[in-house]
């Protein structure tokens, strides 16, 4: 009796155990800051599909999400799909150790070339795209504009101009939400495409510690925008306590005119004030000096990385396929509407933002530059704050800028980054 | 009988604590010493030498801390001080008829996490929407950007951490005042002393431990203040408000474990330095009732 329950159970198990093995699960680790319907989405229609399911996996973000990142990534105990950042970050967390190197892979074949150096180091490359691009830009609220008699302004004096006028008629001319202490990097990060426009070279430059903010005029130029913001008086009198979420509040109902922002708020706007709300919102790139070269700054999608060291590297990697596939884009993009163009080969953007729209010529004439913090592995921690220093008056242009790259070369060295 | 007690308590007995507290406490703390000069991850370290200290030295976001610390454990310890002894004794008269419930209330600050009383001061201070400036207003004042104005915003900061704290001063205080021995009030009664008299000349001199008690814990804990100040204003405008421990977790959180740990070490020799000779000369005065 006692060996044939024995048997009985053990029979038992043995299909428990084939029906855990039959199922296909890949874990993808994301931060929990991050909106993931796009990649929740694309990850069903595989299921639907493929038969491989998605498990996602949070963490916490910022600063204290890398820290986590890093400890799972040592003690190996990262999911198989790990959603970081592309850019500057990637290099921090060592990635030739830990992420499959798709460096001649078929998976990127389809990825446009432009986002490769953003998921690359040492010219080995790592990561795909986890989403759709953004821009850094000044977000407007049109109707005011239409009120005020205001149009798109194409040099940085023409903006200044438009400010003044919606400050004269009682409005806060540009938002400021210092509450939430990296808002306030929009303005100099922003400004990359107008830096890059004067100095090609700066990004080379300033990863081998030859260039400077303190001392290159287009670098200085950057902090002297921030600078004068403030001296104009422009931002609502709340800035260093005012938080993002008002500050879309503010941009919605026309208290406000233009914020310095990321093109993903019009998701944010999107989700919380509806379409009418969203479709009042314009974008324009931070302008400079030249009306005829008036471009744009592209923040490159998140990337997805493959974990070397998980139970499931050839399923992730096979997933990671399927989600690239214009299927999975589609799928991703109808549940998560693209604030920027995706940076796949073959992918028409149909249903988009109004604002979006108002990007595209950008691309189009290609009048955009990828971010400084996606091709320099340079960037201090302390930007925010030195942003909110120069912005309200606590610091000139050029302390300000020095203190910039003093924290730049406290970071490289702690890094421990050639050169420096 | 004490060769007895020799044979019962061998000192072994104390070798599992003491390899407990070695291995989980000084060592990582003599550990740290040699690792604040290094620059290290998780996987690799490389000698650096006084790299860090210089660096810590050299940047005003790192050396704002020592001053912002400073004047903050200072003024939150002493306005705990005083504060907490005037309610202390008025809180351990027996003419007041109330002072139970007034003792819970001002005890309940305590309860609270001070995320949520940071919060909640946050939204209260804030200078459109909150509640102070809102009142301010009312009796026609224009309230400052509390937690904004780079100028006030660490005294802000300061006046939270002492409306949360001056509960557990005062608790203190009364346990003190309540020892003190009934006697010594009716001599000063009958030789014809006031109240004030009472106060001045017997609680004041007599509740000096629990005094010396109130200062101790509040200065250390002023040094060491984090919460407070990560969720009011994450040591902001700038770093205007940034004290030692929250620069030690900007620095950790940006991946620089040498610089933090570095911190940390400063942090331990600095509240050593200033609470031990505090501690013995506040106490050599100390008189048993």
């Amino acid at each position: 009796m006692k060996k044939l329950f024995a048997l009985l159970l053990l029979v038992c198990m043995c299909f428990s155990f084939s029906a855990v093995a039959e199922e296909k699960v890949v874990t993808l680790m994301i931060d929990n800051a991050t909106s993931y319907a796009g990649i929740e989405a694309a990850g069903k229609w595989i299921e639907e599909t493929y038969g491989i399911r998605l498990e996602i996996q949070f963490r916490p973000g910022g600063a204290e999400g890398e820290n986590y990142v890093r400890t799972l990534l040592a003690a190996g105990e990262m999911a198989d799909l790990c959603y970081f950042n592309a850019g500057a970050l990637l290099a921090t967390i060592n990635p030739a150790e830990f992420f499959v190197d798709l460096t001649g892979d078929e998976l990127i074949a389809n990825v446009s070339e432009s986002y490769y150096p953003c998921v690359s180091v040492d010219g080995k490359i790592y990561g795909i795209p986890a989403g759709s691009s953004f821009c850094g830009s000044w977000l407007y609220n049109k109707a005011v504009y239409a009120e005020l008699g205001l149009e798109v302004p194409h040099t940085w004096a023409d903006l200044m101009e438009n400010c003044q006028k919606a400050k004269d008629a009682g409005k806060t001319a540009v938002i400021a939400s210092f509450g939430d202490d990296w808002t306030s990097q929009l303005i100099l990060l922003a400004d990359y495409y107008n830096l890059e426009a004067g100095n090609p070279n700066f990004a080379a430059d300033f990863d081998a510690n030859k260039a400077k903010y303190a001392t290159d005029p287009y670098g200085l130029k950057s902090f002297q925008k921030m600078e004068e913001v403030y001296q104009k008086g422009f931002m609502n009198a709340d800035y260093n306590t005012n938080t993002y979420d008002y500050a879309l509040e503010m941009l919605v109902n026309g208290d406000g005119v233009h914020y310095p922002m990321l093109t993903n708020a019009l998701t944010n706007i999107y989700t919380a004030y509806g379409q009418e709300a969203v479709d009042n919102i314009g974008v324009f790139g931070q302008p400079g000096d030249d009306p005829d070269n008036h471009g744009i700054t592209v923040w490159m999608p998140n990337a997805i990385y493959i974990f070397k060291n998980g139970a499931n590297v050839d399923l992730a990697k096979e997933w990671c396929g399927y989600f690239l596939s214009p299927e999975g884009i589609e799928a991703y993009a109808a549940a998560s509407k693209p604030e920027g163009p995706f940076v796949v080969k073959g992918v028409e953007l149909t249903d988009v933002y109004a604002g979006v729209q108002e990007m595209m010529p950008y691309f189009d004439e290609g009048k955009t530059t990828a971010a400084l913090e996606f091709v320099s592995s340079v960037k201090g921690p302390n930007s925010p704050q030195i942003c909110i220093e120069c912005l309200s008056g606590l610091r000139s242009a050029e302390e300000a800028a020095a203190e910039y790259d003093a924290d730049a070369e406290k970071q490289a060295k702690q890094l421990g980054l050639a050169g420096w | 009988m004490t060769r007895a007690m020799k044979k019962l308590y061998s000192p072994w007995f104390l070798v599992p604590v003491g390899a407990i507290f070695f291995v989980l406490f000084l060592l990582p703390t003599l550990m740290s010493f040699f690792f604040s000069m290094t620059t290290w991850t998780l996987t690799y370290w490389k000698f650096t030498g006084f790299d860090n200290l210089r660096m810590f030295f050299r940047e005003i976001s790192l050396r704002i801390s020592f001053k912002n610390t400073l004047i903050y454990s200072v003024l939150t310890c002493g306005f705990k001080v005083v504060l907490g002894l005037i309610f202390g004794a008025i809180l351990s008269s027996h003419m007041l008829k109330t002072r139970h419930f007034l003792r819970s209330v001002l005890f309940f600050p305590n309860l609270i996490s001070t995320l949520a009383v940071g919060l909640t001061f946050k939204s209260l201070m804030h200078p459109t929407r909150g509640l102070i400036n809102a009142m301010l207003r009312g009796i026609g004042i224009a309230g400052p950007d509390w937690l904004g104005n780079h100028n006030i915003a660490l005294y802000s900061i300061i006046g939270i951490d002492v409306w949360k704290g001056v509960g557990i001063a005062t608790v203190i205080y009364i346990s003190g005042i309540l020892s003190i021995p009934e006697q010594y009030y009716e001599a000063l009664s009958i030789d014809g002393g006031s109240t004030w008299d009472k106060f001045i000349h017997i609680t004041v001199p007599l509740c000096r431990p629990a005094r010396n008690s109130v200062i101790i814990l509040a200065f250390i804990g002023g040094m060491r203040t984090f919460d407070l100040v990560w969720v009011t204003t994450k040591g902001g405008p700038g770093f205007y408000t940034d004290l030692l421990a929250s620069v030690i977790y900007k620095q950790y959180c940006a991946g620089y474990y040498g610089l933090a740990t570095l911190g940390n070490v400063l942090m331990l020799l600095l509240i050593c330095a200033l609470a031990y000779p505090l501690y013995f000369y506040i106490t050599r005065k100390e008189v048993d009732l």
